[in-house]
C-alpha cells in the first residue's frame, strides 16, 4: 500500500516502528490476512469462533461478578441474590453467566460434532484434537467447581454427589474425600476452595489451551466438510486454489454470525434466562440445606448425558460398589473421544464420503447422547435404569466399533477440489 | 488437613455425616397434590394489585416470614409509593428505608410454637410457582384433627396457622354439586331442560360459612391475587427491567445484522 497522504504515512511509519520491535505485522498476516482457510466452510465451522466469544463473555462477565460475589457458606447465597437485585445491571452480569455458560457448552457440543462429522480429528490434526479434548475436560471442571458457588441446595447436593464418588475409590476412597473436600462435610472450606479454582487456575488453564489450539490449527490449517487437504492443490505463488484469505474474508462472515448467534443468545439473556429450569434448576433458588436434600439431584443439562452413564451401573464387581464402576464409566465416556484419531481407520475424512455405517453409528451415538441426556435430567425407575444401560451400550459402540465399521463399509471417492458448502 | 473447626466440631460433624448416610429418610418428598389449580397470571404492571399486595403481606405475613434478600426502598420505588408514606404505613419497626425486609421472628421461637420454621418467601415465587402459591392460600381448611385447628389442600398438614381466616371466613370440606364434566371436557346440559346443568355430588370440595368472614368471596380472591402477585415481583424485582432492556437489544441486534448481512454479501459476491 502506497502513503497517499501524510496521515497513512505516518501510520506506515509508526508500524515500521512497532514491526521493528515486535512481530505486528507478521502476526496479523500469519494469523488473518494470508492465512488461507477452505472457501466451502459451512454452518457447522462458526463454532469455533462462537467458542472463544463466550470464553470471553465468561471471563468478563466473571470478572464483574467477583467484585460482589462473597465466597463464605454465610454469604455466599445472599451476595448472588445482592447481585441480581441491588447492583446496577447486577441481573444482567449473572445472567450473562449462568446463562452464557449453557450456551457455551452448546457451542462447543457442535463444534465437537463437526469434528466427528468432517473427521478433523485425523491425522494431521490429532494433537489439535487432544488440545481440544483437554479443553472439554477443563470446561467440565470449570462448570463444576462453578455451579457450587451461589450456594443453591442444588449446588450443594450436586456437588456432594459427585466428590462422593470420589469416596468409592477402593482403601483410599473416605480419605481423599476429606482431602478434596477440606472436610468431613462440604462447606465452607470446600466452597473456598471450589471459588479459587473457578475464578483463576481453571480460567488460566483454559485460556493457555486455547492459545496453543489457535497455535495448533493455524500450523496445520483447518479441515473442511469435504475433508480433503486443501494444501494438495497451490497456485504458482503457493496459495491453495482452494483457500481464501481469512481476513477479510471469514471475519466479515464470523463477524455476521456473530450477531445471529447473539441475537439467539441475548434473547434467552432477557426472555427465558433461567431456561425453563434447566439453565437455572429450581432448588437452587433456595439455600443450601445439609438436611433437606431435593426431590431429585440433577445436573445442570449439560453434565446429564454424563450422570445418566455414571447411574446406570448397578453392580458391584470384584468386591467394589457400583458407585465406584458408575464413575468409572462416566470418566470414560467423557474422556474416549481423545482415542479417535487411532480409531477411524477410514480411507475418507468426511462423512460425506464415508459409507453407510459410518453414517448409521454417528447418528446412532446422537441419538444416544440426547437420550442420555434427558434420562439424566430425571429421577431413576427400573425402566429408566435399563434404557440407560442399554444407551450406554451405545454410546461406547460408536466408538469401541469403529475400527471395523470404518474398514468394512464401502466410501465413495473423495474429489480432487472443495465441492460446494 | 486444613479444617477450621475444633475437635468438638469434628465429633458432631462426624455424627452429622453419618445421619447423612440415611438420607433417603430424610428426602423431602412431594406429596402429591390432589387439588384442581386455578390458574394464575401474573401482571407486573398493575401497580395498585401490587401496592395492596405489599400491604396485605407487611399485616399479615412479615410477622413470621422475612423478605430478607429485598430492601424495602426497592419496593416501593418499583411499587410508586413515596418513601415517607411508606415508612409511615409499611415499615413498622425501627427499620430504615434502605434496609432489607426481614422479620422479628426468632426462627428458634417460630420452630418452638408452630413446629416448623416460617421460611423467608423473597424467592417462594421461584421455588414454587406463583400458581401454588395462590393455591396454597385460596385452601387452607378447618380440620379439628390438626394441632392447629387447620389444614390445606396444596401443602397437607402445613405448620402455618390460617392467617387469613379473618378476611376469608371459616372454611370448611364439604360435599357439593358440581357440573358433571362430559368426555369432551364440557360441561354436561340436561337434555330436555335447556340449560340446566347435570350435576354431581363432589366430596372433598371447599366452601366458606356465610358471613364469618370480612372479604365476600370475589374481594378475597382478589386479595390473594395481590398477594401473590406481591410474592411474584419481589422473586425477581428486575423483571420488567429485563423484558424492556431485552426488546432494544433484540430489535439493535436485527439492524445490526442486515447491515453485516450486507457486508459479507458484499465481500463475497465474487467467490467462486
Ligand atoms: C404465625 C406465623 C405465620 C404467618 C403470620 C404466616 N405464615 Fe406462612 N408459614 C408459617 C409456617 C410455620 C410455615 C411452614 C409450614 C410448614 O413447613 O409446615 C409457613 C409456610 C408458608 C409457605 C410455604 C413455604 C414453602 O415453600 O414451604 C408460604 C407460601 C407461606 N407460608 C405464605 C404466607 C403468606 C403469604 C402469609 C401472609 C398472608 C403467611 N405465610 C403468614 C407461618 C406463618
Ligand atoms: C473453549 C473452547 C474452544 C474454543 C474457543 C475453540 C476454538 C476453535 C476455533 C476458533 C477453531 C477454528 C474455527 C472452527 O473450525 O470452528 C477451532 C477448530 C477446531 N477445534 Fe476448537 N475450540 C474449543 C474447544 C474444542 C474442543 C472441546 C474440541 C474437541 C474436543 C475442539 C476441536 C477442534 C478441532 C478438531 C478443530 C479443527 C476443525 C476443522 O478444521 O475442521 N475444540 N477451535
Amino acid at each position: 500500500m502506497k502513503p497517499s497522504n501524510t496521515q497513512e504515512s505516518k501510520f506506515t511509519k509508526s508500524m515500521a516502528w512497532l514491526d521493528a520491535r515486535f512481530p505486528a505485522t507478521e502476526t496479523f498476516e500469519y494469523h488473518m490476512s494470508r492465512y488461507y482457510a477452505p472457501k466451502n466452510f459451512n454452518f457447522f465451522y462458526y463454532f469455533g469462533i462462537l467458542a472463544t466469544v463466550m470464553l470471553v463473555n465468561q471471563l468478563v462477565t466473571g470478572i464483574w461478578l467477583t467484585m460482589n460475589y462473597v465466597p463464605t457458606g454465610a454469604g455466599a447465597f445472599a451476595s448472588v441474590e445482592f447481585i441480581m437485585r441491588d447492583v446496577e445491571y447486577g441481573w444482567l452480569l449473572r445472567y450473562l453467566h449462568s446463562t452464557g455458560a449453557s450456551f457455551f457448552f452448546i457451542v462447543v457440543y457442535l463444534h465437537m460434532y463437526r469434528a466427528l462429522m468432517y473427521g478433523s480429528y485425523r491425522g494431521p490434526r490429532e494433537l489439535l484434537w487432544l488440545i481440544g479434548m483437554a479443553i472439554f475436560v477443563a470446561l467440565m471442571a470449570e462448570g463444576f467447581f462453578g455451579y457450587l458457588l451461589p450456594w443453591g441446595n442444588m449446588s450443594y447436593w450436586g456437588a456432594q454427589v459427585i466428590v462422593s464418588l470420589v469416596g468409592a475409590i477402593p482403601y483410599i476412597g473416605p480419605d481423599l474425600m476429606e482431602w478434596v473436600r477440606g472436610d468431613f462435610l462440604m462447606s465452607e472450606a470446600t466452597l473456598n476452595r471450589f471459588f479459587a479454582l473457578h475464578v483463576i487456575a481453571l480460567p488460566l488453564v483454559l485460556v493457555m489451551l486455547v492459545f496453543v489450539h489457535f497455535v495448533a490449527l493455524h500450523h496445520v490449517g483447518s479441515n473442511n466438510p469435504d475433508g480433503i487437504d486443501i494444501k494438495k492443490t497451490k497456485d504458482s505463488n503457493g496459495v491453495p486454489l482452494d483457500g481464501i484469505p481469512f481476513h477479510p474474508y471469514y471475519t466479515v462472515h464470523d463477524i455476521h454470525a456473530l450477531v445471529v448467534f447473539f441475537i439467539i443468545f441475548l434473547g434467552f439473556v432477557f426472555f427465558a434466562p433461567e431456561g425453563w429450569g434447566y439453565f437455572l434448576e429450581k432448588p437452587n433458588f433456595e439455600m443450601a440445606d445439609p438436611l433437606k436434600t431435593p426431590e431429585h439431584i440433577a445436573p445442570v443439562w449439560y453434565y446429564t448425558p454424563f450422570y445418566s452413564m455414571l447411574r446406570a451401573a448397578t453392580y458391584p464387581l470384584f468386591g467394589v460398589p457400583a458407585k465406584f464402576w458408575g464413575f468409572v464409566v462416566m470418566v470414560g465416556a467423557i474422556i474416549i473421544p481423545a482415542v479417535l484419531p487411532w480409531l477411524d481407520r477410514s480411507p475418507v475424512r468426511s462423512m460425506r464420503y464415508k459409507g453407510m455405517w459410518s453414517k448409521v453409528m454417528l447418528g446412532q451415538f446422537v441419538v444416544s447422547f440426547f437420550i442420555l441426556g434427558y434420562l439424566g435430567t430425571k429421577g431413576p425407575t427400573d425402566v429408566r435404569t435399563a434404557a440407560a444401560q442399554f444407551f450406554t451400550m451405545t454410546y461406547f459402540a460408536y466408538f469401541v466399533l469403529m475400527p471395523w465399521y470404518t474398514r468394512i463399509e464401502k466410501c465413495k471417492p473423495e474429489p480432487d477440489r472443495v465441492t460446494a458448502r | 488437613m486444613q479444617t477450621r473447626t475444633g475437635q468438638g466440631d469434628r465429633a458432631m460433624r462426624k455424627l452429622l455425616m453419618i445421619m447423612m448416610l440415611c438420607v433417603p429418610s430424610l428426602v423431602w418428598s412431594a406429596t402429591e397434590i390432589n387439588w384442581d389449580m386455578e390458574a394464575f397470571d401474573p401482571n407486573l404492571k398493575d401497580k395498585p394489585s401490587l401496592q395492596n399486595g405489599m400491604r396485605l403481606y407487611v399485616n399479615f405475613c412479615l410477622g413470621c416470614h422475612s423478605l430478607k434478600f429485598q430492601r424495602y426502598e426497592r419496593t416501593v420505588d418499583f411499587l410508586g409509593i413515596p418513601h415517607e408514606v411508606a415508612l409511615e404505613n409499611l415499615v413498622f419497626s425501627d427499620q430504615k428505608i434502605g434496609d432489607l425486609i426481614t422479620t422479628a421472628m426468632s426462627p428458634e421461637g417460630a420452630k418452638a410454637w408452630f413446629g416448623a420454621t416460617p421460611p423467608d418467601l423473597t424467592q417462594v415465587a421461584k421455588t414454587r410457582g406463583g400458581e401454588w402459591i395462590y393455591n396454597y392460600l385460596k385452601t387452607f381448611y378447618s380440620d379439628p384433627a390438626r394441632p392447629l385447628g387447620v389444614n390445606n389442600k396444596v401443602f397437607p398438614n402445613v405448620g402455618m396457622p390460617n392467617v387469613l381466616a379473618g378476611l376469608q371466613g371459616v372454611q370448611v370440606e364439604a360435599c357439593v354439586q358440581r357440573p358433571k364434566i362430559a368426555e369432551n371436557g364440557g360441561e354436561m346440559r340436561d337434555p330436555l331442560i335447556p340449560g340446566l346443568a347435570i350435576t354431581e355430588e363432589k366430596c372433598g370440595e371447599l366452601v366458606v360459612e356465610d358471613g364469618t368472614g370480612l372479604y365476600s368471596a370475589q374481594e378475597f380472591d382478589d386479595a390473594i391475587y395481590d398477594l401473590t402477585n406481591f410474592l411474584y415481583y419481589v422473586a425477581e424485582p428486575t423483571r420488567l427491567e429485563r423484558h424492556r432492556t431485552g426488546v432494544f437489544v433484540i430489535l439493535f441486534l436485527i439492524i445490526l445484522g442486515c447491515f453485516t448481512y450486507l457486508l459479507n454479501r458484499e465481500y463475497w459476491k465474487d467467490v467462486h
